[in-house]
């Protein structure tokens, strides 16, 4: 009988056994796909950024012969500048274009046919004739900037062969542009305006240097007003504070502030900057505020953790030497917990740079042309510039997104790099 | 003089007090002794310097905020007697006139002849107290530095006044930590007061219809709008859950793969690629769900004969899941890493496998620890802005189903404040009641959650 039973246990442990070495590979190929499905997207994320963004690095323009004449520029010939900038050079441009389609004569068509080029493309001859006064009367081989609907079409994201009623170009304009190609007349060339000009309604006018001008004074101002503070916190409450109940209401206090959703801090940077203060709407400076508030706890935080790693035969060894206590914290535990205070710093910033919610609630949202040259110029910042081209309707503008996307993507990139270089390079094991 | 003008002065002060206290020391000491010195040189020139700046600085912020009572009350006194017979509020609105006649704004009336006098004073009396301000600060400051020199002596404490008021400084600068909290309590909490003056907060938090567009006139239909938050709340709760759909199972699968499986090389990789998907700006999400994900989800639905809107709550869900996924993998991952071996090892004894192991011993020990990282993810999903501004719906809509659009508290946030805005309307007012609602809960759930894996974490210590 107990022989018969032993043999039975060991049967249906022997039976149980390839279940459960099948239940054990099902549950390990479980967590590596859950694994590889968040890696997966990742993948999957960088290659449609990619895809959609790199064809905003080429802008269409097209080579027309133009004439700088005089008649239009200067004609009372007194090279004077502010007549110089305010003649009609989108004209000069139109007159080009319309010498390569003579057979275009009603107003209608005319139109049409200039709407092929962009504003910008007299834009570009002021700027010529503004450099040198002396083209004027010349006849130049130039490459002009086309609008940003033939752009669309010459890089192929909007089809050609569909009904004319599908796409922004009529059927007219197609084939001037045709012939143009044709010709050899129409390129694609290094989109520069998009790497130095300020945003823009026209897709292929707009740009990021403005907004990357903003982030990097709503930076400063984090960095100036966060660090030190920061710095100065964790230094109290991790050598100097005594435990009791007030230093405890501070700790709590800092952990949960750095789980506040960040769009509450906007709504402090509303009540209290900018309706108490008075303080400037959309200004980098007020945007810099909130940023560093919602910065300090992560600051405070990776401080505290380097200077906890600092070994306390060091400080010992300072006291002993007769250090008072705040020289041993200033001469030898501060240095030591520097490179982990910076990288915790750097970590910070990186993600004061792709925030945009606060941003949005004190006005940083507004459509602005110029690039700021001050902390309280009106600006807005690289996120939220991702934010307000990802709203617009025009279908250039989602490469732009992208490229935008992109470019902040290495900013925060060579950010947390600099933070891993600078934890590798000066981390100690005591 | 203008204000940053005279901080350039005091901080030069405050360096020539420095430069000045550390040379009388370094003399001193070398005509007497060295080593009768308490204090090394610098600390003596450091005191001057703080003598010297602080109180100037003082007295700097002092006559900032007082100095626009003092010019108000001067200047609305030297007013004819029939003017300053006016009410109080309309005071005000002359006084502003005053003021923007000064800077040169365009002002609403056309300036009357009392105007311009009243702000020519304005003018002399702004300019009588810029110059009183400017001679007072330095005077105290050289006043303080004089005094502040003359003790530099061998047997002054210098060192510990300075260690002192380094000391105070740092403690003035962790209590900004809990004036930013009191700041936001504040700041959020009177405008929400103001809001529940016009809005009875029964019908905010158990109303049923949300609608906050208030009609121009009064007769309009609709003209009061509504302000019942309870479809916000449900939209909130659905993408929420939606996101812990995605989020809970990926980033707790991960967490346990990368923690029991995986050898260390693999690791090294895999953790910190998983991690980058924290790293990317909530409003490249946002992008990603309104462009890629929607159009793919509706196209799915169409396919199969579904009716996906277009900013369906499940897109929203699924990217912000996405986003999550690194905040539940690592919380989860630190958590059973702290789960002790000698539990594993009790279990391979006797005879488990690995993923008996994990699901029988490793999750159950760690499980207070995983619930506090899914409370903390939750509380970042609730918070979470960008992905539904972009990827959710406006209007408000109170539905379970995943493939309707539902707006949420964060979006109604950012429409009331976004755009033009007056500052005493119920529309604006009830961005802030929102605020503290989302404020309130978000610290309730951080709380609890900290306070779970603190008490987990002291357990297997």
């Amino acid at each position: 009988m107990s022989d018969l039973s032993a043999r039975s246990v060991k049967e249906v442990v022997a039976r149980g056994i390839a279940r459960r070495y099948r239940n054990e590979h099902i549950f390990r190929a479980l967590g590596l796909t859950a694994l590889f499905a968040g890696l997966g997207f990742l993948a999957f994320f960088f290659y449609t950024l990619i895809a959609n963004g790199y064809t905003a690095l080429a802008q269409t323009r097209i080579r027309l012969d133009v004439e700088l004449a005089a008649a239009v520029i200067d004609p009372e010939g007194t090279r004077d500048p502010a007549a110089l900038r305010a003649a009609d050079y989108q004209r000069l441009a139109r007159d080009a274009l319309n010498e390569l389609f003579p057979e275009v004569t009603s107003r209608a068509d005319r139109r049409s046919l200039y709407a092929l080029l962009s504003q910008g493309a007299g834009l570009e001859l002021q700027q010529l004739v503004a450099a040198d006064p002396s083209v004027i009367g010349e006849t130049r081989t130039l490459w002009l900037l086309a609008d940003d609907d033939v752009d669309v079409l010459v890089k192929g994201h909007s089809p050609r062969d569909v009904p004319e009623s599908d796409r922004r170009i009529d059927d007219a304009q197609l084939a001037w542009l045709t012939a143009l190609e044709e010709q050899g007349r129409v390129d694609l060339q290094f989109n520069r305006y998009f790497f130095t000009r300020g945003d823009s309604r026209d897709p292929e006018l707009a740009g990021i240097w403005g907004a990357t001008v903003g982030s990097f004074f709503m930076l400063l101002v984090t960095l100036a007003l966060s660090f030190p503070l920061g710095v100065a916190t964790a230094i109290y409450l991790e050598e100097f504070a005594p435990r009791n109940r007030w230093t405890d209401l501070i700790e709590v206090n800092i952990n949960n502030l750095a789980a506040v959703p960040s769009i509450v801090f906007g709504l402090l940077g509303l009540a209290l900057f900018i309706n108490a203060f008075g303080l400037p709407r959309s200004a980098p400076l007020v945007g810099g505020l909130v940023l560093s508030l919602m910065t300090l706890p992560v600051i405070i935080i990776a401080s505290r953790a380097a200077l906890t790693a600092v070994p306390p035969s060091i400080r010992e060894a300072a006291l002993g030497l007769g250090a008072s206590k705040m020289q041993m914290v200033l001469h030898h535990v501060l240095p030591l917990a520097m490179p982990g205070m910076l990288t915790g710093t750097i970590i910070g910033m990186a993600r004061a740079l792709g925030e945009s919610a606060p941003l949005l609630m004190i006005g940083m949202v507004a459509f602005i042309v110029d690039v700021p040259d001050s902390p309280l110029a009106p600006a807005t910042a690289l996120p939220v510039q991702v934010y307000l081209w990802a709203d617009s309707p025009e279908r250039a503008f989602v490469e732009r997104t992208s490229a935008a996307i992109v470019v902040l993507l290495v900013f925060l990139l060579v950010m947390n790099a600099a933070a891993i270089l600078l934890r590798k390079r000066f981390e100690r094991r005591y | 003089m203008a204000t940053s003008t005279l901080l350039i002065v005091v901080v030069g002060l405050a360096l020539l007090g420095y430069y000045a206290g550390r040379r009388r020391a370094v003399g001193a000491a070398v005509a007497a002794a060295p080593r009768s010195f308490h204090s090394l040189p610098g600390y003596h020139g450091g005191y001057v310097a703080l003598w010297c700046a602080l109180p100037a600085l003082a007295l700097l912020a002092l006559w900032q905020v007082l100095e626009p009572v003092w010019l108000r009350s001067a200047v609305l006194n030297s007013l004819p007697e029939t003017m300053r017979a006016l009410p109080e509020a309309e005071l005000g609105l002359v006084y502003n006139d005053v003021r923007n006649l000064v800077e040169g704004n365009i002002i609403a009336r056309a300036p009357s002849a009392e105007l311009r006098a009243a702000a020519e004073r304005y003018v002399e009396l702004r300019a009588e107290s810029r110059r009183l301000a400017a001679g007072a600060v330095v005077v105290l400051g050289i006043a303080f530095l004089a005094w502040s020199y003359r003790r530099v002596r061998p047997q002054f404490r210098a060192r510990n006044r300075v260690e002192k008021a380094i000391e105070v400084l740092l403690i003035g600068a962790s209590c900004v930590a809990i004036l930013t909290t009191i700041g936001i309590f504040l700041s959020v909490f009177v405008e929400a007061l103001r809001f529940f003056q016009q809005v009875s907060p029964l019908d905010f938090l158990f109303g049923l219809s949300w609608s906050p567009q208030t009609a121009i006139r009064e007769d309009q239909i609709g003209a009061s709008g509504a302000f019942g938050a309870v479809p916000l709340f449900a939209g909130t709760l659905l993408i929420s859950a939606l996101a812990m759909l995605v989020a809970v199972p990926v980033g707790l699968m991960s967490a346990i793969y990368l923690s029991e499986y995986a050898n260390r090389r693999f690791r090294g990789y895999a953790k910190p690629m998983l991690e980058v998907l924290a790293g990317i700006p909530t409003v490249v999400y946002g992008y990603f769900a309104a462009l890629t994900v929607a159009p793919l989800l509706r196209g799915f639905g169409e396919r199969i004969g579904l009716d996906v809107a277009s900013e369906s709550a499940l897109g929203a869900g699924l990217v912000m899941g996405i986003m999550i996924i690194p905040f539940v993998s690592s919380l989860s991952d630190d958590v059973i890493t702290a789960v002790p071996q000698a539990l594993r090892d009790g279990s391979y004894g006797l005879g488990a496998t690995r993923s008996e192991t994990i699901r029988n011993v490793v999750l159950p020990a760690a499980l207070p620890g995983i619930v506090g990282a899914v409370l903390l993810a939750v509380s970042r999903a609730i918070g979470e802005t960008m992905i539904v501004v972009m990827a959710a719906g406006l209007a408000a809509n109170l539905t379970a189903n995943p493939f309707e659009a539902v707006t949420t508290v964060t979006v109604q946030i950012v429409m009331l404040l976004t755009g033009d805005q007056e500052f005493d309307s119920a529309k604006t007012l009830a961005a802030f009641a929102l605020g503290l609602v989302l404020f309130l809960v978000t610290l309730g759930l951080n709380v609890v959650a900290l306070h779970v894996v603190r008490h987990y974490r002291e357990q297997y210590e």
